[in-house]
């Protein structure tokens, strides 16, 4: 997965000069997943360039460089760290269109790592996806698989509008296939279908998607059953179509995601379901989450607050 | 240069009868176009938050005037004077006011987030600091793009407390960025006075960031015009960002709903005796620039071109609720290539 990301970048800083990095640590020591290993090597600390712990000034910075005909990427070390930048991003990236009546655009890409599993602790662990979909402006993209990062990284890289880029630290050492092409886009709002079946729809997006796709294997393996797995890929732009036409035809949706279930993203899933496929639906939409605490440290607590596959057959079963 | 202390920073011939004119139209312009917006808002034709900009305009014009047309500016969101002052028609800034579609921002942004790309005016921002790492970004992208425009970033010394502003003076000086921090300290953030919400001046601040630091008269407009002369220069010629603290002080409350009650109105008719305005008049009147004749002349003008505005702004059509839904993203068009 990192090396796709990297290659993304890569590429895009060869097709477009206005392509630059910043971040912490993105440089010298090559970023601390490693996405951006040898860049600096490649093309200078002018267009990779090391930041001090500054997150609101960097992002601020982006926003401005945005502004003035760049393509910036600011790497926001992890998920967590975004929240002192919050500022920028809602405030500034987000709107500067809309209020300035279309005469303003920011070309923004932001990436940065999320989730929990390493024993993290409970400020170091989030998954803010679905916070940051909240924000109209904003485009979400959460990739579960090497390819799909590649192709829709360098997406993010052509879009006038900021993009924040979430990467699971779970994910990372992920293997797939990667097409070579350097024009392999992938288009925002187009779930991907991994699995087809017909007794369920599990629907998940970046490290949940890995759930889901296990969680069909135990079905299938354990009690007979098939499942559709979507992998959302962006939940904003949110592609319910695919969604909607798989559950009409399971009448059954488990939605999976590692962000507290209170107020989280499979809500806002789990209510588009009724409203557009509440007569096909054969059970309630059932939602498998973070549970609601701050994130422990203990192993045994932290996975005990995260969804499991386990977690999400149980719900299956449970809506038979 | 000395760095930290209060230092003279006229240089140069002042400027010439013809650009004194142009101050003294300006900073009259925005004064009446603010007293006009302060009767519109009580009349119920501009709404939200109103701060207006009396007693402050020899900033604007000061500072402003300094700059090329490809420089980039932004600012806070008392915002209008800035606005007029780089050029942007009364007519579009008062529409924005009423919300109409003949304004700036074709009713999307209000008194507090005016936007002019023609004039390279990026913006009036409206959460305190929040627009000062944009500036850095500004200047980044100068010093990348190898061209020599400059950023102003005009902010007020509320914005001094936050976090926002110490990012973005030190990413601007470690990086050696062409950017004018231009402070207008007006003694009070909302009704907190200054002196109890900074440890230390302004300007002095700024100097620990290791950039050429002023303290100025913000109510001298020929001052602030050649102090940030002598700030562009030196950002241009490659020698990092320069901060400017301008003393000023506002006539009217923070904003329209400000009962004023942390001041006495003898402190304001003080400030008023120091006004901008009728300084540059006595000094081109005494140096046979001006006579009453003329600056009644330019009154005239002046009130013509507010009542225009109020005029244009009111025929202006509110935004149609179809439109509610424009401008939340630029439409991806594919590749450019």
């Amino acid at each position: 997965m990192r090396e796709a990301i990297r290659e993304a970048m890569r590429e895009e800083m060869l097709r477009d000069q206005r392509v630059f990095l910043m971040g912490e640590d993105i440089g010298a020591y090559g970023g601390s997943y490693a996405c951006t290993r040898g860049l600096l090597d490649e093309f200078g600390p002018e267009r990779v360039r090391d930041t001090p712990i500054s997150e609101s000034g960097i992002v601020g910075a982006g926003v401005g460089a945005a502004l003035a005909g760049f393509i910036p990427m600011v790497e926001i070390m992890t998920i967590n760290f975004s929240l002192v930048a919050l500022d920028q991003i809602v405030n500034n990236a987000s709107k500067l269109h809309y209020m300035s009546g279309g005469q303003v655009n920011v070309p923004l890409v932001l990436r940065m790592a999320s989730g929990g599993g390493s024993q993290l602790g409970a400020t170091h662990s989030h998954s803010l996806e679905g916070m940051f979909a909240h924000f109209p402006g904003l485009t979400v993209v959460c990739p579960a698989f090497p390819g799909d990062a590649k192709g829709l990284l360098k997406r993010s890289f052509r879009e006038p509008n900021p993009v924040v880029f979430i990467e699971h630290t779970a994910l990372y050492g992920a293997r797939g296939e990667v097409p070579d092409d350097p024009e392999h886009l992938v288009e925002f709002g187009q779930a991907s279908m991994v699995r087809s079946g017909t007794d369920v729809t599990l629907v998940g997006y970046s490290g949940s998607v890995h759930q889901c796709y296990r969680a069909a294997d135990m079905l299938s393996a354990e009690h007979g059953l098939t499942a559709d797995v979507i992998d959302l890929r962006t939940i904003r732009p949110l592609d319910m179509s695919t969604v909607v036409s798989s559950v009409r035809r399971t009448n059954r949706a488990v939605v999976v995601e590692d962000d507290w279930k209170f107020g989280g993203f499979a809500g806002e899933i789990a209510a588009q379901i009724m409203e557009r496929a509440f007569d096909w639906l054969d059970a309630p939409v059932a939602r498998v989450a973070g549970k609601d605490v701050p994130m422990p440290y203990n192993r045994n607590l932290e996975y005990a607050a995260l969804p499991s596959e386990e977690d999400v057959v149980e719900a299956v079963l449970a809506m038979l | 240069m000395s760095v930290g202390q209060a230092i003279p920073t006229t240089v140069g011939e002042p400027p010439d009868g013809d650009l004194q004119q142009q101050f003294l139209y300006e900073m009259l312009l925005i004064r009446r176009f603010e007293e006009k917006c302060a009767e519109m808002y009580t009349r119920g034709k501009i709404r939200g938050f109103l701060h207006l900009y009396t007693g402050e305009e020899a900033c604007a014009v000061g500072a402003i005037n300094a700059l090329r047309a490809d420089d980039k500016i932004v600012t806070h969101y008392r915002d209008h004077g800035h606005a007029l002052a780089r050029g942007v028609e009364p007519n579009r800034i008062m529409a924005e006011l009423f919300a109409r579609v003949g304004g700036t921002n074709e009713g999307r942004g209000g008194s507090m987030h005016i936007f002019d790309v023609s004039r390279n005016f990026l913006g009036g921002y409206a959460i305190v600091a929040g627009h000062m790492p944009i500036a850095t970004g500004l200047g980044l992208a100068a010093n990348l793009s190898g061209e020599d425009w400059a950023a102003l970033c005009i902010f007020g010394d509320g914005g001094v407390g936050e976090g926002e502003f110490h990012e973005a003076l030190n990413l601007a000086a470690i990086w050696k960025l062409p950017v004018v921090w231009f402070c207008e300290n007006n003694g009070y953030g909302m009704g907190v006075p200054f002196d109890d919400s900074l440890a230390n001046d302004v300007y002095k601040i700024a100097a620990s960031y290791q950039m050429p630091s002023v303290r100025i008269d913000g109510m001298d407009v020929l001052e602030v015009y050649s102090a940030t002369q002598l700030a562009l220069a030196h950002v241009r010629e490659g020698n990092g960002p320069y901060f400017i603290e301008a003393l000023t002080y506002r006539y009217r409350g923070h904003s329209m709903a400000d009962p004023e009650l942390y001041r006495t109105k003898a402190e304001v008719e003080e400030y008023r005796k120091r006004d901008a305005i009728e300084r540059l008049k006595r000094s081109m009147i005494a140096d046979g620039l001006l006579d009453e004749t003329n600056y009644q002349a330019l009154v005239a003008r002046v009130d013509a071109e507010v009542d225009e505005a109020v005029a244009f702004a009111d025929a202006s059509p509110e935004p149609g609720l179809h439109t509610l839904y424009d401008h939340i993203t630029k439409e991806y068009e594919g590749d450019a290539e």
